[in-house]
């Protein structure tokens, strides 16, 4: 009977304006609508889809997610959308490194066969946390996986490669770390899945002591796109000259 | 006054959101020109749920409250209000009126494949010679003892072909006027029962609308929902939660078609700048935007007295009567926001506006909606 942990990060909803405070070296969270990492969302929409399928060969899904007590709605969102229980691990999430080790330090205290990540998230983009694990835990992991199926005691994952796809097939425990393509689009909640939510159980654990790599000292935000120059199609001479001195990409 | 919603609550309006951009967005145009009902996508929306949200889970359906199934049904509608009305008629009238009014054994037999999705409802009340005076009724239902017999047409009928459950009212006793109307559960399948062609409306089009003909139909006794005479009570404590369904579907109508002009307005330009930039698209926006608060704020109300089991029935009137008007006047707006565009059917707004001017007919004409606002408030 496998148990499959989905780890999940909560990120700004993509329509947020990004603002910063305090002297541009803190993100303005006030007001920002959270929502579960779009490729962690993914990532656990293909883990149900198997679980569903699997005729109880997969008996539990549990997401993780490291963060504090508001972060709760992101993790009941996903036990709506069919995990069977999740674990908040009470600490703030400082960079890759303190999330995975905090996220490890729990791993080792249950036992999961599969763990899966989505590669990336879209607030920081560090796409770190599924190696890092790995190395903790010392368990082998595939990145960029594409495709994952889950049999009796083991796993074959695809991932693209140059030119094509890789098969890989190993044992467990293992780590997943996918990307998009896992799955076609996240699973939307049912209704009984939203009501129910608040009856599955959600532990709170307590993080422990760990000391980030990343500091991060300031913030800004991307230059301002710059209106679009028209060129008359028969002045090329000015083109190039605007190409070479302005753009500076020739 | 805590005007927030609740975590269910929002996650509620966000499936609902996530599945109309999903599922229904696509093909919406086409659906509704070539009059295709979105069947595989009423399935969808029956599997998540949202077709006996507020039913009770002990009879398999969500166990939500109203402000919920006000949530969903604005976001359903902004995309596709065809398949809106199949929710409503399904939330509102059907599981609600078996749910509140029918037997254990009704409740099992046919209201929980209903809340499941697994069975779609119809309600029949209208006929040719009876809308908005629904104590007309000419379609028959004579007593034989151990059951009953229909005879008779009824009009204009929602989910007249994709239901399996029919909920229809008929005269037993004319004598008694409309204390002699009763309510059947018919199943759609039985001996005598036929449908007219599909309507081919002027908006909605991809609705499932027929007239339905009963002749000679048998119906056991069993199948009467509460006492002899219940029928137009039942009918117009139904209609009361029906309201809000349609009064919702208005709300999303006029807010899709709000959104649409918004995004419009900022992408089309003229006179050396984006239209959104003039005073008097601005000002229109503006006046749209009031008018959609409003409405939502008393389909909210309405919703919101009803799961506080309060009376409702004039709060969902003066919901469904400004929330059908306003949609008319936004979807117009919008339409004249677009220009051209707006009068093509690539565009949407085109068809936003043909859907509201349903919302002002049916459930109830905004005419009829008066009489029972004005009648409430000139009560002593």
């Amino acid at each position: 009977m496998i148990k499959i942990l989905v780890c999940i990060s909560n990120v700004p909803d993509t329509t947020t304006k990004i603002k910063f405070i305090e002297n541009n070296k803190t993100i303005d969270n006030n007001g920002t609508q959270w929502i579960i990492n779009p490729w962690d969302e993914l990532a656990l929409t293909r883990v149900l889809d198997i679980k569903d399928a699997s005729n109880g060969n997969v008996e539990v899904v549990t997401v993780a997610h490291v963060g504090l007590v508001d972060s709760e709605p992101t993790i009941r969102k996903a036990l709506a959308m069919g995990a069977d229980n999740g674990i908040r691990i009470n600490a703030t999430a400082k960079d890759s490194y303190s999330v995975a080790t905090q996220l490890a330090e729990v791993i080792k205290q249950n036992s999961f066969d599969v763990i899966v990540c989505g590669i990336d998230s879209s607030d920081f983009n560090n796409a770190s946390v599924g190696g890092m694990l790995s190395e903790l835990l010392d368990i082998p992991s595939v990145s960029s996986v594409s495709n994952l199926e889950i049999g009796q005691d083991k796993v074959s994952v695809k991932r693209e490669i140059d030119g094509g796809y890789e098969t890989i097939s190993t044992t467990l425990p293992f780590i997943a770390i996918v990307q998009k393509g896992i799955a076609k689009d996240a699973r939307i909640p049912s209704m009984r899945g939203i009501m129910t939510a608040r009856t599955k159980v959600l532990q709170v654990v307590e993080g422990i002591q760990v000391d980030s790599f990343v500091e991060y000292v300031d913030y800004e935000l991307p230059a301002a796109k710059s209106s679009c120059k028209k060129i008359n199609p028969d002045n090329v001479k000015e083109l190039i000259t605007l190409l070479h001195n302005e753009a500076k990409v020739i | 006054m805590d005007f927030n919603f609740t975590e269910e609550q929002l996650m509620i309006q966000s499936a609902a959101k996530d599945f109309a951009q999903r599922e229904l967005l696509e093909g919406v145009t086409e659906r509704d020109d070539k009059a295709i009902f979105p069947a595989e996508q009423i399935k969808k929306l029956a599997e998540l749920g949202f077709l006996g949200m507020m039913v009770d889970p002990k009879y398999d359906g969500g166990g939500m409250d109203a402000v919920s199934y006000v949530l969903a049904m604005e976001e359903i509608s902004k995309i596709d209000s065809a398949a809106a009305v199949v929710m409503s008629v399904n939330n509102s009238l059907v599981c609600w009126g078996l749910e509140t009014y029918g037997t254990e054994e009704q409740k099992e037999k046919y209201l929980k494949p209903l809340a499941r999705g697994e069975k779609i409802g119809a309600y029949l009340l209208s006929e040719p010679e009876a809308g908005s005076d629904a104590t007309s009724q000419r379609t028959t239902a004579e007593d034989k003892g151990d059951h009953y017999i229909l005879n008779g047409t009824k009009n204009w009928i929602t989910n007249a072909n994709c239901a399996s459950t029919y909920l229809v009212v008929a005269q037993t006793n004319p004598e008694k006027k409309h204390k002699g109307i009763n309510v059947f559960i018919v199943d759609k399948n039985s001996p005598g029962i036929s449908l007219g062609p599909h309507e081919n409306k002027m908006g909605m089009r991809s609705s499932d609308t027929h007239s339905v003909m009963f002749t000679d139909v048998k119906v056991p006794k069993e199948n009467r929902i509460g006492e002899d005479g219940f029928g137009f009570s039942f009918a117009m404590k139904t209609l009361e939660g029906g309201r809000i369904g349609i009064a919702s579907q208005a709300l999303g109508i006029a807010s899709g078609a709000f959104e649409r002009a918004v995004k419009y307005s900022k992408e089309r330009k003229a006179f050396g700048t984006e239209i959104c930039n003039h005073e008097v698209v601005a000002f229109k926006l503006a006046d749209m935007a009031v008018k959609i608060e409003n409405a939502r704020n008393l389909c909210l109300k309405a919703a919101w007295l009803k799961d506080q089991h309060l009376p409702y029935g004039t709060a969902s009137a003066m919901a469904k009567k400004y929330a059908a008007d306003i949609a008319m006047e936004v979807t117009t707006e919008a339409v004249q926001i677009h220009g051209g565009y707006g009068y093509v059917k690539e565009y949407h707004v085109e068809r936003l506006m043909r859907e509201a001017k349903l919302t002002q007919i049916y459930e109830g004409t905004s005419e009829i909606q008066n009489i029972i606002i004005s009648r409430a408030v000139l009560k002593d």
